[in-house]
């Protein structure tokens, strides 16, 4: 079929086109901006080339923090994804319960981040939280604001709270868009539970999963509100993610360049990443050297 | 492989069938040959897919049972009766390959692994699924995903019976044709019971030794071929098969002559019980056009060319009647139809009535 070019076209997509510009390419050409230049305020600039680059690759606290963000995003991927995907299995496919269960899943997802973080941080106080009450009363000795392992375990058990259940969601809508006929099917060939699972529910969870990984992902590497409504990066650096450092530099320390420079590098890591992810699950999914000629 | 008995099965959906109206599957009694091909066919809603399900395990019946063999396997589960399926919408392992889709079902049964390969090969040997092997199913064509689903039955030497739930659905018209050869060609070969639902009258007539006819929850004829199309049991099975429809006219019978509005029709037999409402069926291909005066005066609406023959559409006292004219012959001016005796069908309310030589 021949495609009619129609010239207005562009006319109806200059709206978006404005939109983007304001919300992303002009602040982040902005970021690019400050990023090669140094300025001591009075709308003051100097070139500085890519010094502010060098500086934060070489700098031992933007590593320290990458690495930490790191941790924190696969520890969350290993426990939300196995744990969302387990969920989604034990929930009813059809009758009154599903409502239900869908509306319970979603509750979660619907609170603020900073919301979240003060529920933790209130639920985990010795002295008034449930949680750290009654940790102290069994003799668990539970801090997370001096001891970086309970904060640690706090952020991390927050944001499981917090977002397994998008995996949940995610996964569910996956495995009620399988047919019957393949359980059935599945039940003549003689297959075990984990067959089923391994051949059927999984292939066919593939593309939401990949969609869960990646939000969970991206998210997850950018955490700020959390660790900052808790312990603001503490104790000591322990919560310091790349974030919270970012934020640091840039408002606390009024470093524009370093910070401009670190954030083009924070975003390019997670561009690089998340394509890592999509080329590596995509892959999994087809038949890589047919890729193109069917379907 | 096994002989399948029916011992007076029936369904409904509903908790407690009062009436013979709440039953999607009306009470039927039958046994079925080992090794046969039989196909269920009839209209959407007729109960067919509900005598599959009863069959393959998937529903247990409100009464009677279903025998394999001389066991009775009412109530055990679908994995537990050793048959195999294949579904409308082609059913295969997307990750897998084609030869581990067909390896699937004995491993998951422990076959040893050697013997697994012999049969796969044998298997992918049979399906012509020889340049594929190794491929995925993903990304394969519906009719050669639903060779591979049917592989995964013929793989297993042993199973009982292998159901069809209309299975070319999906299959592009010039496969269709290939796929039905090909799975007579196995039946041949392998000799497992098959059953085979469809609403489509070509699929079941060339698929099957024994065309089983359902309307409206009930089994109104097992046949062959042959026999449904010369001896209807029931006016609908006349309706359902054969292209176009058996013509069914109301007539008053007496003894051995017929009356359709004042003109007689002589029968080949006698008919004493004529207490119903009565009709007379006879096929498009036995009806006659000429001007004999004798004949039935004829209102000829449209006549369709088909290629190898006509189809003449008229009236009879208003009354739609067929005619099938072969090729060359023309619709003469004031026409009139004849029917050939020895084929006509007489009914008594919608039930064919035989007939005292």
């Amino acid at each position: 079929m021949e495609k009619p070019i129609n010239n207005k076209a562009w006319f109806l997509v200059a709206p978006v086109f404005f939109l983007v510009a304001i919300s992303a390419i002009i602040p982040l050409m902005t970021v690019v901006n400050y990023s090669v230049q140094d300025t001591f305020g009075n709308n003051q600039f100097f070139w500085a080339g890519t010094e502010w680059f060098s500086e934060v690759l070489h700098s031992e606290r933007f590593w320290d923090a990458l690495g930490r963000n790191l941790a924190f995003s696969f520890t969350i991927l290993a426990i939300e994804i196995p744990l969302g995907i387990m969920i989604a299995l034990t929930m009813p496919k059809k009758g009154i319960w599903v409502p239900v269960c869908l509306v319970l899943m979603a509750l979660p997802l619907l609170i603020p981040w900073n919301v979240v973080g003060t529920i933790w941080q209130v639920f985990g106080r010795a002295d008034i939280g449930l949680l750290g009450y009654t940790l102290a009363a069994l003799g668990i000795d539970y801090n997370y604001a001096s001891n970086a392992v309970d904060a640690w375990v706090t952020i991390i058990v927050m944001d499981v709270w917090h977002w397994t259940s998008l995996v949940v969601l995610l996964s569910y809508a996956g495995l009620v868009s399988i047919p019957e006929a393949y359980y059935q099917a599945a039940r003549i060939d003689g297959a075990s539970k984990w067959k089923v699972f391994r051949y059927i529910q999984l292939p066919k969870m593939n593309r939401v999963l990949l969609i869960a990984v990646l939000l969970r992902f991206m998210d997850s590497f950018m955490i700020y509100t959390e660790p900052f409504v808790l312990t603001g990066g503490g104790p000591g650096n322990s919560t310091t993610f790349l974030s919270i450092d970012l934020v640091k530099m840039a408002i606390g320390q009024f470093d524009l360049g370093p910070a401009a420079a670190m954030s083009i590098v924070y975003f390019l890591i997670i561009l690089l990443l998340s394509w890592v992810f999509y080329t590596v699950m995509t892959n999994y999914g087809s038949d890589a050297p047919e890729k193109g000629v069917q379907d | 492989m096994a002989r399948i008995t029916l011992d007076k099965l029936a369904h409904s959906y509903l908790p407690n069938p009062k009436s013979e109206n709440d039953f999607a599957l009306k009470e039927i009694d039958h046994v079925w040959d080992d090794g046969g091909a039989y196909a269920l066919l009839g209209p959407s809603g007729c109960g067919k897919t509900t005598l599959l399900n009863i069959i393959s395990g998937l529903l247990v019946p409100s009464k009677g049972n279903i025998l394999f063999g001389d066991q009775n396997v009412t109530r055990l589960q679908p994995e537990q009766r050793n048959i195999a399926q294949v579904f409308q919408f082609p059913v295969v392992y997307d990750t897998m390959t084609v030869a581990e889709n067909l390896a699937f079902p004995l491993l998951n049964r422990n076959v040893a692994k050697d013997e697994v390969s012999r049969r796969v090969a044998e298997m992918i040997e049979i399906l012509d699924l020889g340049d594929k092997a190794n491929r995925r199913a993903e990304g394969l064509t519906a009719d050669d995903k639903q060779k591979i689903s049917l592989g995964r039955g013929l793989v297993r030497y042993d199973v009982n019976a292998i159901l069809f739930d209309e299975p070319l659905t999906v299959i592009d018209p010039h496969m269709k044709w290939q796929l039905r050869t090909k799975l007579k060609e196995l039946h041949r070969q392998f000799e497992h019971t098959m059953i085979y639902v469809t609403h489509d009258q070509t699929e079941a007539l060339t698929f099957a030794d024994k065309v089983v006819v359902m309307y409206d929850g009930e089994v109104v004829q097992i046949g062959t071929p042959e026999e449904l199309f010369d001896e209807p049991a029931h006016t609908f099975v006349g309706y359902f098969i054969g292209s176009p429809g058996m013509n069914v006219l109301p007539a008053e019978i007496n003894g051995r002559t017929a009356q359709i509005k004042g003109h007689s029709i002589p029968l080949s037999k006698g008919y004493s019980d004529t207490s119903g409402v009565m009709e007379l069926g006879i096929r498009p291909e036995f009806v006659a056009i000429s001007t004999d005066t004798d004949g039935l005066p004829v209102q000829v609406d449209a006549v369709e060319d088909i290629g190898r023959y006509k189809i003449v559409r008229g009236k009879v006292d208003g009354q739609a009647i067929d005619a099938v004219l072969p090729e060359g012959a023309t619709v003469p001016a004031h026409p009139t139809v004849k029917f050939q005796t020895d084929k006509i069908n007489i009914y008594k309310d919608s039930h064919l009535v035989r007939g005292e030589v």
